[in-house]
């Protein structure tokens, strides 16, 4: 009992080749887009690479640069075949390869939902990367004479400015490093005499933000000195000021955005991947419905197509029974040999 | 003479509808994308209204939307000529549109070179309006509490930190506003006493700059207050110092980020000049050539097209004697009418004559 049999003359088989035809274009066009989406995520995650740390991998993007490839080649060869279904002399060369074709299709797209899943599920390691990055970025934020990390405080800055965010978790982290380099500090002065006494690694810690983190919202201009102390500034009371810095914290931004960033492309990447199903399942029709023409020789005869050849359970038993027949063969073979090697 | 006179066989007419047809809805598309950039350019424009003080430069957006809807119109229009040119009996009811449609065609290029000519010529009012509009931006930036100007803070602070600029001209324009509100000044402390005695109009002044001027590339974390007193901050020179603020005054960077965005669509304007200019002669050389061929005996045989019936001076010359016969005819018109009412009056005159001798005899 064939799976879904679908009854097909001369019309009915030539509308279907054309709409699968059609799809297959759009399929294209979709593997297109994977492509871009790819090289997109990739793009984004190259901007900030100065912001997370050396094990960021880069896996999922190329991934989907991989799969949008793979995708464009596949569908431009079944829309090929589709054009050529119509005509017997054409659809001849293509049909010996039709059935792996159609395995290898159901491959892929299994893996394209595997890919829609990856999505999903990286945002979690992309956490503790971004994490980790973002504390030793706010501590090289002072080395501006240091090569390879004199970017790193315009990096910062820009990014605090872009996201509207403050520090790792909140603004209190830039209480804990010292983010003004020594350069700039008068150790003759006592104030910095104090501040670097006042604690064990002789930084020279205060309860100020760069300016970056300051909020153009705020109806007062920014306050980033001094900010716990609430006499240093005039009707200031930093327990009830929301307005004057970004409250968020920039991993916390980070995250959101790339999730976002994420979640969308494996949503789109699912609907790609339901797309594929159906030009696959289109394809297995025109296949069918060509090879099991009533009269052979007459293209304008009836034909059936249908899904699979035997039900889902019947065509399961015979994979199996297939594997079972390839893995004995191997045994039989081997042992075949070493009773013709004991005979002898 | 005609001018610049082409022969046409059936098929060469033929061709040049269906190309016609095509080179129609290329300036379909053409059209389209002027009234898509006339709308880019407005919002731009819009988006920074608050920092300008008049709309003059909104002349150009609005000309590019409208000429970018009639070009859409006016080439569907064409295409549809094009379309019915190959079929006798339904290019007729065209005839007179055509008349129109010319000039309507040649209005739409003389409008898009004048968008080019005035996205430059406006450059100078825009600077004027910019310049007003961002002192005022900058002398309310503390009104945070005024219904009306509670935004300007945000929105200046913003545009300093998109466009990368300071103030009008530059950094100094805020020493000398007041840009910090009094309801975070203390009245009671001698520093801001001694501030608002030092000038006439009790204004709280100092040579200190937002947190929006400072600029993320300097080395060292940004210096916003006393910025003229080298002594105040350590290993500062006053003189010598460039990256700590943005050097560019707001004004020009927003001239020249308008004038950029006006200047790089002015070679697609251009070429959309030219297409629509050959628009224009190919359904000039059509309307000829297909006119031609319905007068001849044989529709299918060969026809002239032209662009001009005699050449450009006879032309020139027609046009003229028209006009002057409409105006003569407006003229001749009373004076021919009393004529004709003395010849009247003359004619009953002589039949009152003729019939009043009569009874006397």
């Amino acid at each position: 009992m064939a799976l879904l049999v679908v009854k097909f003359d001369l019309k009915k088989r030539v509308k279907l080749a054309q709409t699968v035809w059609f799809m297959y274009w759009f399929a294209v066009l979709a593997g297109i887009l994977v492509l871009s989406l790819g090289l997109f995520f990739k793009i984004e995650l190259r901007k900030r690479s100065e912001l997370m740390d050396n094990n960021e991998s880069h896996f999922l993007p190329n991934v989907l640069i991989a799969m949008g490839l793979i995708a464009c080649g596949i569908n431009a060869f079944g829309g090929k075949v589709c054009y050529d279904s119509l005509d017997p002399t054409k659809f001849a060369k293509w049909k010996p390869m039709l059935k792996t074709f159609l395995v290898f299709c159901m491959g892929f797209n299994a893996l394209l939902v595997v890919t829609a899943l990856l999505c999903f599920v990286m945002r979690i390691p992309f956490q503790f990367t971004l994490a980790e990055g973002l504390k030793n970025g706010m501590k090289f934020y002072k080395d501006t004479d240091t090569p390879g990390r004199c970017y790193m405080k315009r990096t910062l800055d820009l990014m605090q400015i872009e996201f509207r965010c403050c520090g790792n978790d909140n603004y209190r982290d830039w209480f804990e490093i010292q983010w003004v380099s020594n350069r700039y500090l008068d150790f003759s002065a006592k104030e910095v005499k104090d501040r670097i006494g006042s604690n064990v690694d002789g930084q020279y810690l205060m309860d100020g933000v760069p300016f970056s983190c300051c909020n153009p919202s705020s109806p007062r201009p920014c306050i980033q000195y001094q900010m716990t102390n609430n006499s240093a500034h005039y009707s200031y009371d930093h327990y009830t000021e929301e307005l004057n810095v970004w409250r968020r914290g920039c991993r916390d931004a980070l995250l959101s955005y790339y999730g976002g960033i994420m979640n969308t492309i494996g949503a789109l990447v699912l609907l790609v991947t339901m797309l594929e199903v159906a030009v696959t399942v289109g394809l297995q029709y025109v296949d069918t419905s060509l090879s099991t023409l009533a009269n052979p020789e007459d293209m304008e005869s009836e034909s059936e197509g249908f899904l699979l050849e035997k039900t889902v359970k019947e065509t399961f038993t015979d994979i199996m029974a297939k594997m079972k027949a390839m893995g004995k063969g191997a045994k039989v073979e081997e042992g075949g040999e070493e009773g013709v090697a004991t005979v002898s | 003479m005609a001018l610049l006179k082409m022969k046409f066989s059936q098929q060469r007419r033929v061709r040049l509808a269906q190309g016609l047809w095509l080179l129609s809805w290329l300036a379909v598309m053409c059209g389209a994308f002027i009234f898509c950039l006339g709308v880019y350019l407005k919002i731009e424009l819009l988006r920074r209204d608050e920092v300008m003080e008049n709309t003059e430069i909104h002349v150009v957006p609005n000309l590019l939307m409208m000429v970018g809807l009639a070009s859409i119109g006016a080439n569907w229009v064409a295409s549809r000529v094009c379309q019915d040119s190959l079929d006798a009996s339904r290019f007729p009811r065209w005839k007179v549109l055509l008349l129109g449609w010319f000039a309507v065609a040649m209005l739409l290029c003389c409008l898009l070179l004048a968008v080019v000519v005035l996205s430059y010529a406006l450059q100078g009012s825009l600077e004027e309006s910019l310049k007003v509009g961002l002192r005022n931006g900058i002398r309310f930036y503390k009104d945070t509490d005024v219904p009306g100007r509670c935004f300007q803070k945000e929105t200046i602070d913003r545009l300093q930190m998109e466009f990368r600029c300071c103030g009008n001209n530059n950094f100094k324009d805020w020493f000398e506003v007041q840009w910090v509100s009094n309801r975070y000044l203390d009245f009671t402390s001698q520093e801001v006493k001694d501030r608002i005695r030092s000038n006439v109009d009790g204004r709280y002044l100092l040579d200190g700059v937002p947190f929006s001027c400072c600029n993320p590339a300097s080395p060292r974390p940004c210096l916003q207050n006393q910025l003229t007193d080298s002594r105040s901050h350590y290993n500062y020179e006053y003189q010598s110092e460039e990256l700590n603020l943005y050097s560019r005054g707001c004004r020009q960077a927003l001239t020249d980020y308008y004038m950029g965005l006006m200047n790089s669509t002015g070679p697609g304007v251009l070429s959309i000049i030219l297409i629509q200019l050959s628009v224009l002669l190919s359904m000039r050389y059509l309307q000829t050539a297909v006119e031609g061929a319905m007068a001849l005996e044989s529709p299918e045989g060969e026809s002239e097209g032209y662009i001009l019936e005699k050449d450009v001076k006879a032309t020139y010359a027609d046009v003229k004697a028209k006009a002057l016969d409409l105006l003569k005819f407006a003229q001749v018109d009373p004076t021919s009418e009393a004529a004709g009412a003395e010849e009247g009056e003359k004619a009953a005159e002589a039949t009152e004559k003729a019939a009043t001798p009569p009874p006397a005899s």
